[in-house]
């Protein structure tokens, strides 16, 4: 029997710690595991006791790449706890906020994170070498991404401005229109990205995933929307926690989440793309097409692209979010405290994320629970390399590791905001 | 012949990522930093990594596990020079807040099966466990003062990152006191100076991200924020959060913890 174990200690251009091992015997993988070795930080614990108004500027601390995230999400979900709806422009403006951070995200990950791997480079500082010019350009539409952040948000890292029931200050009109302009430049940059993507010389590989996402109305979702999935689920944020679970899985290190009697699914642009590619504006619905997406992405290597035409359509939104925007009379709408559970789910860019909180009467958090998108993604992740790495087993062990990083990267896991992952120690004894 | 350029490391411990993200978010210096300086190994950005020693290690995050604890022992042996970045490094960061209770209730909360954690009674900063030569602070820290400080280090000369309050950038940017105008508590007078008064900027009071200035006087700004109507477990949170273990915070919060 032969035995080949790939390991990869320290996975790199990942957030976070992470480290994975698949073992295959006799020419056949045997197992996959994504090792999660980021130290517990306890958020759910230590939101309790805490004001429903501090929510937004604690969660963001679980992540420093998706804060905007965590914020939007904590932020409908205590808004759903005490019966308040946030609409006209200030919900507007939330859209552009998390415009902000899928620009801005999204791009981190394709130019910095990804596009390395497929042209043969360890990083983006590596790549600038001989691509200067593209990185150059990645650089400035993070920017751009980044740009709507700071000035909506204060900062573009854990921004101070937003609140439950709106923002501490809303922004003027005129203060918008500089924004305006880098994001036409931004636009171009993102169509030129998707065009650069399209072009990368795939794996072809598929699966057939049970993709989960919201769905807006009519809008490509950001903050809100019913959770649905490929397989005919339908159901309201509230409704999460009877459809979806999580547990422990012998093998894995991780809380790993499933869909309850059915098992792994993907969230994520994959998944956002195929459920909502419809309400996609037009430029990039036809970015899509030309980039050869179809209606459904079922290749995780090509998830560079979808990504890429998130960044174009957010640009693009950005833009008529700027354009229809008219100044609220109020920054915020008043909030009484009241006793209450409830539930959000949002699309950070890299997949759904869901919290649930319930109130006292005198406005404190008596419990959390939040379910970060690495958590629902990393049992197809370990499918991902299972399925695929059977194909890849004869390549020398260096190629072979690095195509199982790739798979990894894929799917953009960040593993500083795995809540609750957790580092087993399977023989401690207790 | 290739100049030799000194190297620099990004380490991480417990921490959100955002003070290295920092480092990325430096979108119009970027290049010219990789040009100045070897990136011999920041897994967050690159694969390749370049055996130590290091002229300069950046620490983000604060030491919450016994293997942290020795690892910071061998990052400090492998650097000549050893900055902090962030509010983890400098102060245990938000996850300090396990130091205020009991480590295992926590775990219990959040997770089903308390013998699979590993994990530490408390969230220590870094000069706690090794010297350390400088202390870049925030929660997260601010890109401009990211690049003074690697911009110093180059230089061979001391960062500019000036110990007043925020009141004091709050005056430079004309903002109005929301303490004085709005009555809306404030941070601002026993916070340290980094963010260039961010939050007072749009209308609410600085909560404190960037740890307590030199010489605090704690204790008389909570007796006014007891007068704009904060009681004493309002008092006991507002220090409670991603400063919490620096010592002025720490002292301060339990001050109010009846
Ligand atoms: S100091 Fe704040 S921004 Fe920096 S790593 Fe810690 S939590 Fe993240
Ligand atoms: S608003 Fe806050 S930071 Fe500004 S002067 Fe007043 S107390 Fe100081």
């Amino acid at each position: 029997m032969i035995v080949k174990t790939i390991k990869v200690d320290q996975l790199a251009r990942v957030e976070g710690e992470g480290a994975l091992k698949v073992v295959a015997r006799d020419g056949v993988v045997q197992s996959a595991e994504l090792n999660i070795f980021e130290p517990p930080r306890f958020f759910e614990a230590f939101l309790r006791d805490r004001m429903y108004s501090e929510a937004p500027d604690i969660t963001a601390r679980i992540c420093g790449i998706c804060p905007v995230a965590y914020q939007m999400s904590a932020i409908h979900a205590m808004e759903n706890a005490l019966g308040v709806v946030v609409d006209g422009p200030l919900r507007d403006l939330r859209r552009l906020l998390y415009c902000g951070e899928w620009i801005e995200s999204h791009t981190l990950h394709v130019y910095m994170l990804h596009a390395p791997d497929f042209l043969g480079y360890a990083g983006a500082i590596e790549m600038a070498r001989d691509h200067a010019d593209i990185v150059r350009r990645g650089l400035n539409l993070k920017k751009a991404g980044n740009a709507i952040i700071a000035l909506l948000g204060g900062r573009e890292i854990h921004p101070i401005n937003v609140r439950v029931g709106g923002f501490y200050r809303a922004p003027r009109r005129r203060e918008l229109q500089p924004l305006a302009e880098e994001l036409k430049r931004a636009r171009d940059g993102a169509l030129a990205t998707v065009r650069w993507t399209s072009g990368f010389d795939f794996p072809d590989v598929a699966r057939d995933y049970e993709f989960v996402a919201l769905r807006g109305e009519r809008e490509y979702p950001f903050n809100q929307g019913r959770i649905v999935s490929s397989r005919g689920l339908d159901i309201a944020a509230a409704e999460y926690d009877e459809h979806f679970e999580e547990s422990h899985v012998e093998h894995s290190t991780a809380l790993h989440a499933h869909i309850k009697a059915r098992g792994a699914y993907l969230t994520g642009p994959l998944a956002r793309y195929a459920l909502n590619a419809a309400s996609l504006s037009p430029i990039a619905r036809e970015a899509a097409r030309d980039a050869g997406l179809g209606p459904v992405c079922a290749n995780p290597f090509r998830s560079i692209i979808v990504r890429s035409v998130e960044v174009l359509y957010a640009c693009d939104e950005a833009l008529r979010i700027i354009d229809d925007y008219q100044e609220p009379e109020r920054p915020a709408v008043e909030i009484e405290p009241r006793v209450g559970t409830g539930y959000a789910a949002t699309e950070a860019p890299r997949g759904m994320l869901y919290h649930r909180y319930r109130l006292n009467a005198d406005g404190k958090i008596a419990d959390a629970r939040i379910v970060p998108p690495t958590s629902q993604n990393q049992p197809s992740i370990e499918e991902d390399l299972k399925t695929f790495a059977n194909a890849w087993l004869d390549l020398p062990d260096d190629a072979l590791r690095h195509r199982c990083e790739q798979t990894i990267r894929n799917h953009d896991p960040c593993i500083s905001c795995a809540t609750h992952f957790l580092r087993l120690d399977v023989d401690r004894g207790g | 012949m290739a100049r030799i350029r000194p190297r620099l490391a990004v380490w991480k411990f417990a921490s959100c990522d955002g003070c290295q993200l920092s480092l990325l978010d430096c979108e119009d210096e970027l290049l010219e930093i990789a040009g100045e300086i070897e990136i011999a190994h920041f897994l967050e950005a690159t694969r390749a990594t370049v055996e130590g020693p290091y002229d300069l290690s950046l620490v983000e995050g604060s030491v919450t596990t016994a293997h942290d604890a020795a690892r910071i022992q061998e990052v400090r042996k492998q650097s000549r020079f050893l900055i902090t970045i962030g509010a983890c490094a400098t102060a245990g960061g938000i996850q300090a807040l396990r130091n205020f209770a009991d480590v295992r209730e926590y775990a219990a909360i959040v997770y089903a099966r308390l013998d699979y954690i590993q994990t530490l009674a408390t969230s220590t900063a870094i000069a706690d466990h090794v010297k350390v030569d400088f202390e870049l602070r925030g929660c997260p820290i601010s890109t401009r003062q990211l690049v003074e400080t690697i911009s110093a280090f180059l230089a061979g000369r001391k960062p500019q990152t000036p110990p007043h309050s925020v009141c004091v950038e709050c005056k430079i940017a004309g903002n109005l006191c929301v303490m004085v105008g709005h009555g809306t508590p404030c941070l601002g007078p026993v916070t340290h100076a980094g963010c260039g008064a961010l939050c007072p900027s749009y209308n609410r009071g600085c909560y404190g991200c960037y740890g307590p200035m030199e010489t605090p006087n704690a204790p008389s700004l909570s007796a006014w924020l007891g007068k704009l109507g904060m009681d004493e477990d309002a008092l006991k949170r507002v220090y409670r959060t991603f400063n919490a273990n620096a010592d002025a915070f720490r002292e301060e919060s339990e001050r109010h913890d009846r």
